[in-house]
């Protein structure tokens, strides 16, 4: 596609930058398929939104909503569509690995391959497993801690349309060039601009840059909406679990992703501007990337995984019908982790051959995190001990859970011996670690918030038979599609090999062929569970906003909560706010509303990511006016956007009588 | 509406669930801005790495000793603490509530920032000019970006300077314009605070070896 | 500077384990990693079991705590004790801080020495468990380069070289100098030892030693590009006099290489058939690794010795 670039004149190079038409990717069935596909079902959902006439309500109250509440769903809705992408890669690896052996090259050729294991990485770290992380922080943590809104409202707004943007380049890379071929981190040199001249790298470069932005404003504002708008009595050590874990994972945020834009940025000049700082010629040194990398990439791995130990203390302990076992140490360990998280960051590189000194340094720093964690792990078991357990969808999760996590972090801690990681890195047996972690961990995690927090969303349950589906086809899907990967990097096979020779290994990649296709049954179970729960809606239908007798203040509002949320902000006295209001016998209020203050909604986040996704677009293609438009465009708007001072309304006192009254009519 | 909540079992702990009256959480902006100034610290603090990993790899190029001039960086460096404190006075004059005085200081302010980046851009094109861009070496590439981001950084700041000066014309001292007065200072004196770091780091060791 | 024989029973209780799994899966399948034929790799291997025996201390009692807890204490057992505000006991807390902290200690000491013991840079003290290396026994010498996309072995010793097919002598150690061209790859031969970087201007090291006579596998643990899968290599562990006879089939079938005959190797391949070289242009693996193959180019070490003496450019150590 690069040997393209200089065969056109220069005034179409002018206007187009390096974009042709063979930058679509006509010559290639596959793509062309899933584009039609995609096409297609684009125009349908498009004309059907005309039909039913959504568009204005969409717009309204969904796009330029500065609602948390709003913005955390669309954020999830996000990840559930990437995933599928992500997921429709991770089968097609599967499938092509199960039938590459000897004779037969599989359905892929090389080069798709390598950009699918690629695209398939960075989807499901960045635009999937991000988005579900920080859905549920935005639609939970405000519930939790008794405020209307986050701190900065409309900033909440635009990270999330800066996230989507990213997404959304990602996408267009499938349809309109390339994306990277060097694995999900992007090491040079092999992505320096000599080895890798197309457009795939930059791709990987700008919607990683752009989501990135959107992911460190959001960590801004999740810190200070945790530290500033606490409701009044919820000291720290009064915080639920999540919040604190929440907390957490946005300090690490703001501590971790300005280093990958660092880093994504010196890349780039090395790229667009043939500076040196990871070249192998002229002083450059890649292996200060591969260090720079890391130290975002470690602590990126417990933004993911705290949360979801917020979620199962949660869950663990509504369903066991108990307070939390070791409140206390469970914040210390949470804090704990953020903090040795950031002294981790070598073991990803122990065989770059840094010493024995170094690496036993690491390797024990390493192992210390396990203490936290399996400490962690404890409290669940005794929060579990001498409960009542209802095993409804979410508590079968944790149990997955537990189970399984304990496996991925033992086989974590064995990788963190170095000796053991010169044989066993970069094998199979590290694939099969992470995602035993990461599906194992977050994916269960996930779903068993969406589970468990979905009444509060909608007002209704999800049926639990579906649940149950999705969730045996993904723990049993899980260890059949990963426990053969323990197996072949035991025997020496290493990642991304689009190809084998060894015909005896080709049984193990086919049983992992099919516990892949059994997780997809869980992911269709799951979207079967979402559409039969709607059709059911009425008699899952939950009128108390508290469904599952909970302890934290979300609990204590509508489901779905009105806009602010609360028409009084909780007084708190002690953990589980909302257990100990309903063991006193609390009743809401039906009279003495005041107004309240609420942001208004805007459309400057979204315009100004949708700039900043044609900036991304003209940087990758080299179309320099577009580039510089845009910019000019996207600073111009955010000034534009300062010199608003109506920002905010009241509510009328009668419009809050009137929602709160209607709760009250129904609980009555 | 006080009886709202007085249930038989509420009576004896009389614990109160709910604020009565109407409830404003504390304004966070100064605290959100201040932790966005950390994690741009960050991103200084991975440049100033990368320029420390590379800062000997000059390529068989220029070193920092063949090329600072360090009259000229100290004159810079100059400017840029007074522009400090001029915007310090310009705070003093908001906190007098003149609305004259504070826009007056702020326009210094500014001139001083330009005069900084002039200077700068002196530098850097009589760098390139000689053959010592960027391109030429790992330390280079780390000088300039080290720089360049500062004074990128100053550039946004001087921009910014401008967009409040029109916004305090148009609405005077009110209360979103101070505490834009006051995100300003912050990020106006962390870029000081950074180029203490880069004159000492770059170029003061840098001429040294 | 440990006790060579540290973990002797390891892999016999491993074995029985592993030979348990092995009867479940296909007969005939190597796992290589576990089973090694050479002394570095045999110990790695033994530290892999060692470590997960400690862990599995509290793992395993972790997930049967867990799904008896499940059950015992599920709703619709009524006999079971329910404690709602039961939440705090500061011996148990003690315990399960302490528990897995007693687990890392050990697990920390074991890495400390088994670091340093395994390090790859430290030259060998022992052929295998029972045998110490021979006083006068010099380690075989190899050179190793990760290009794009195939293996060059130099041997200073026999003043030969190879492309993708590597062989030693059993019982000698062997010390790899292992630099790159361009990507950055990793050299790995399951079967002899672990795996180390191979980069592009730095030289990283491996001392190892291969016991057993046989054909293994090699090849680039780390993915470098278009050509990576195809980037690998037989390593032949031989006797003494094999050694000597495939080193003389080498010189007598092999062409020598010269820095045109480089630059055309240099230039990006795949999958590239096995090639003898007879001889070698003096310093040329020195040229690589500095990056000044073409003439009138200056070496690295040399720009940096104009500018600075004391600061050097070399493996990240």
């Amino acid at each position: 596609m690069s040997s393209a670039v200089q065969t056109y004149s220069d005034t179409t190079s002018a206007v187009f930058g390096r974009l042709t038409w063979d930058s679509f990717p006509f010559h290639d069935p596959i793509i062309l398929g899933t584009f039609a596909v995609v096409a297609l079902g684009g125009l349908a959902l498009v004309a059907a939104l005309t039909r039913y006439k959504v568009w204005g309500y969409l717009w309204t109250e969904w796009f330029t909503s500065i609602d948390h509440k709003r913005i955390g769903v669309m954020y999830m809705i996000l990840g559930i569509i990437m995933l599928l992408r992500g997921f429709a890669d991770a089968i097609m690896m599967r499938l092509h690995q199960a039938m590459a052996f000897g004779d037969a090259t599989g359905y892929l050729p090389p080069h798709h391959y390598d950009q699918i294991f690629t695209a398939h990485g960075v989807i499901m770290i960045f635009f999937v497993a991000m988005p579900f992380v920080v859905g549920l922080m935005n639609y939970i943590v405000p519930l939790q801690i008794g405020a209307r809104d986050v701190a900065f409202p409309f900033l909440n707004n635009f990270s999330f349309w800066m996230t989507a943007s990213g997404a959304i380049l990602i996408m267009l890379s499938l349809f309109v060039g390339e994306f990277a071929k060097s694995g999900w981190l992007a090491y040079p040199p092999l992505t320096g601009i000599l080895q890798s001249p197309g457009v795939g790298v930059d791709y990987y470069i700008w919607s990683l840059q752009i989501a990135g932005v959107g992911t460190l404003l959001s960590g801004v504002n999740f810190v200070v909406t945790i530290v500033k708008m606490r409701a009044p009595g919820m000291t720290m050590m009064k915080m639920p679990v999540f919040t604190w874990t929440a907390l957490c994972t946005n300090i690490l945020i703001v501590a971790a992703f300005p280093i990958l834009t660092a880093v994504l940025a010196l890349l780039s000049l090395d790229r667009y501007m043939d500076f040196n700082f990871f070249t192998n010629d002229l002083g450059g040194n890649a292996m200060m990337y591969v260090n720079l990398i890391w130290i975002w990439g470690h602590p990126e791995v417990y933004i993911l995984i705290l949360p979801i130990f917020g979620v199962f203390s949660e869950i663990v302990s509504t369903y066991s019908g108990k307070r939390l076992f070791g409140y206390s140490s469970m914040v210390y360990a949470t804090v704990v982790i953020t903090v040795l998280s950031y002294l981790v960051w070598l073991h990803h590189f122990f065989t770059m051959g840094s010493g024995a000194t170094v690496n036993s340094f690491f390797g024990i720093t390493t192992m210390i995190i396990s203490i936290p964690t399996g400490a962690k792990i404890f409290n669940w078991l005794f929060t579990m001990y001498r409960g009542r357990i209802q095993f409804e969808v979410p508590m079968l999760w944790t149990v997955g859970f537990m189970v399984t996590f304990v496996i991925g972090g033992m086989t974590g801690v064995l990788l963190a011996v170095p000796p053991a990681d010169f044989v066993l890195h970069n094998s199979l047996f590290l694939i099969a670690h992470f995602h035993n972690v990461i599906i194992g961990g977050v994916v269960f995690g996930v779903f068993a918030a969406i589970t468990y927090w979905y009444p509060k969303v909608t007002g209704y349950k999800l049926d639990p038979f579906w649940g149950k589906c999705s969730f045996w086809f993904w723990l049993i899907g899980f260890y059949a599609a990963f426990m053969p990967l323990y197996v072949l990097g035991l025997m020496g096979v290493t990642r991304r090999m689009s190809h084998f020779e060894d015909m005896s290994l080709q049984i193990w990649f086919q049983v992992a062929a099919v516990g892949a296709f059994l997780i997809g049954l869980g992911i269709l179970c799951f979207l079967i569970q979402l559409y039969v729960s709607f059709k059911k809606r009425e008699s899952l239908r939950d009128e108390s906003g508290d469904p599952w007798n909970g302890r934290t203040l979300e609990w204590s509002t509508t489901s779905p909560p009105p806009q602010y949320n609360f028409a009084f902000t909780p007084q708190v006295h002690e953990n589980d706010a909302w257990w100990q209001m309903k063991q006193q016998g609390f009743q809401p209020p039906k009279e003495g509303f005041l107004p309240i203050h609420m942001p208004k909604n805007t459309a400057a986040g979204m315009v100004l990511a949708g700039l900043a996704t044609v900036f991304g677009f003209a940087m990758i293609w080299y179309v320099w006016w577009l580039a510089a438009a845009s910019f000019g465009a996207l600073i111009l708007g955010a000034i534009i956007h300062t010199f608003n001072y109506k920002r905010d309304y009241y509510i009328p006192a009668e419009d809050v009588a009137t929602v709160e009254n209607q709760r009250g009519e129904v609980l009555a | 509406m006080s009886n709202a909540v007085a249930t038989p079992a509420a009576e004896g702990g009389k614990l109160e669930f709910l604020v009565k009256g109407d409830h404003h959480p504390a304004q966070g902006t100064l605290l959100g801005f201040w932790i966005y100034l950390m994690s741009d610290c960050l991103i200084f603090a991975s440049l100033f790495a990368t320029y420390g990993v590379l800062s000997m790899n000059f390529a068989g190029g220029p070193s920092g000793a063949d090329l600072f001039d360090l009259e000229l960086v100290a004159l810079n460096t100059a400017f840029l603490l007074i522009s400090s404190i001029t915007y310090g006075f310009a705070v003093l004059k908001m906190q007098q509530n003149s609305v004259r005085g504070t826009m007056g200081w702020l326009a210094v302010t500014g001139v001083f920032g330009l005069c900084f980046l002039g200077v700068e851009l002196y530098e850097f094109y009589h760098m390139i000019h000689i053959g010592a861009g960027p391109q030429r070496s790992g330390f280079l590439s780390a000088f300039f970006t080290l720089v360049g981001t500062h004074g990128l950084h100053v550039t946004f700041g001087c921009i910014w300077l401008v967009t409040l000066l029109l916004q305090l014309r148009k609405h005077g001292l009110i209360q979103e314009n101070k505490r834009r007065v006051y995100c300003l200072s912050m990020f106006w004196h962390f870029l000081d605070v950074i180029w203490i770091g880069v004159f000492t780091y770059v170029y003061l060791m840098g001429s040294m070896v | 500077m440990a006790n060579p024989t540290r973990f002797p029973s390891a892999r016999t209780v491993g074995k029985t384990l592993l030979a348990t799994a092995l009867a479940l899966s296909l007969a005939g399948c190597n796992w290589v990693v576990m089973a090694p034929s050479g002394d570095i790799a045999a110990q790695q291997a033994d530290l892999i079991l060692w470590s997960t025996y400690l862990m599995l201390i509290i793992i395993v009692p972790v997930i049967v705590l867990t799904l008896m807890f499940a059950w015992r204490y599920r709703s619709s057992n009524k006999n079971a004790t329910y404690k709602p505000d039961w939440d705090h006991s500061t011996n148990l807390e003690l315990v399960i801080w302490a528990a897995p902290l007693a687990i890392i200690i050990a697990l920390g000491a074991l890495t400390w020495v088994s670091t340093h013991k395994l390090d790859p840079y430290r030259p060998l003290d022992r052929i295998d468990a029972g045998k110490p290396v021979p006083e006068d026994m010099e380690p075989l010498v190899v050179e190793v380069v990760a290009m794009d996309w195939k293996w060059l072995f130099f041997y200073p010793e026999q003043g030969i070289a190879t492309v993708n097919e590597l062989a030693a002598p059993v019982d000698r150690p062997i010390k790899f100098k292992i630099t790159a061209t361009t990507m950055m790859n990793s050299f790995y031969v399951p079967a002899l030892a672990g795996m180390i970087y191979a980069m592009g201007g730095m030289e990283t090291q491996l001392h190892a030693v291969i016991n057993e006579e046989g054909s293994y596998e090699g090849f680039s643990a780390n993915y470098s590009g278009a050509g990576f899968n195809k980037m690998r290599f037989e390593f032949l562990g031989q006797s003494e006099a094999d050694f000597a006879q495939w080193v003389a089939d080498v010189k007598a079938q092999g062409s020598p290489l010269s820095r045109p005959a480089y630059k055309t190797l240099e230039k990006p391949s795949i999958d590239d058939p096995v090639r003898y070289y007879s001889e070698v242009m003096p310093g040329l693996y020195d040229a690589i690794l500095n990056r000044c193959v073409d003439p009138g180019q200056v070496c690295m070490k040399d720009l940096m010795k104009s500018h600075h003496a004391h600061h050097g450019e070399g493996a990240a150590e």
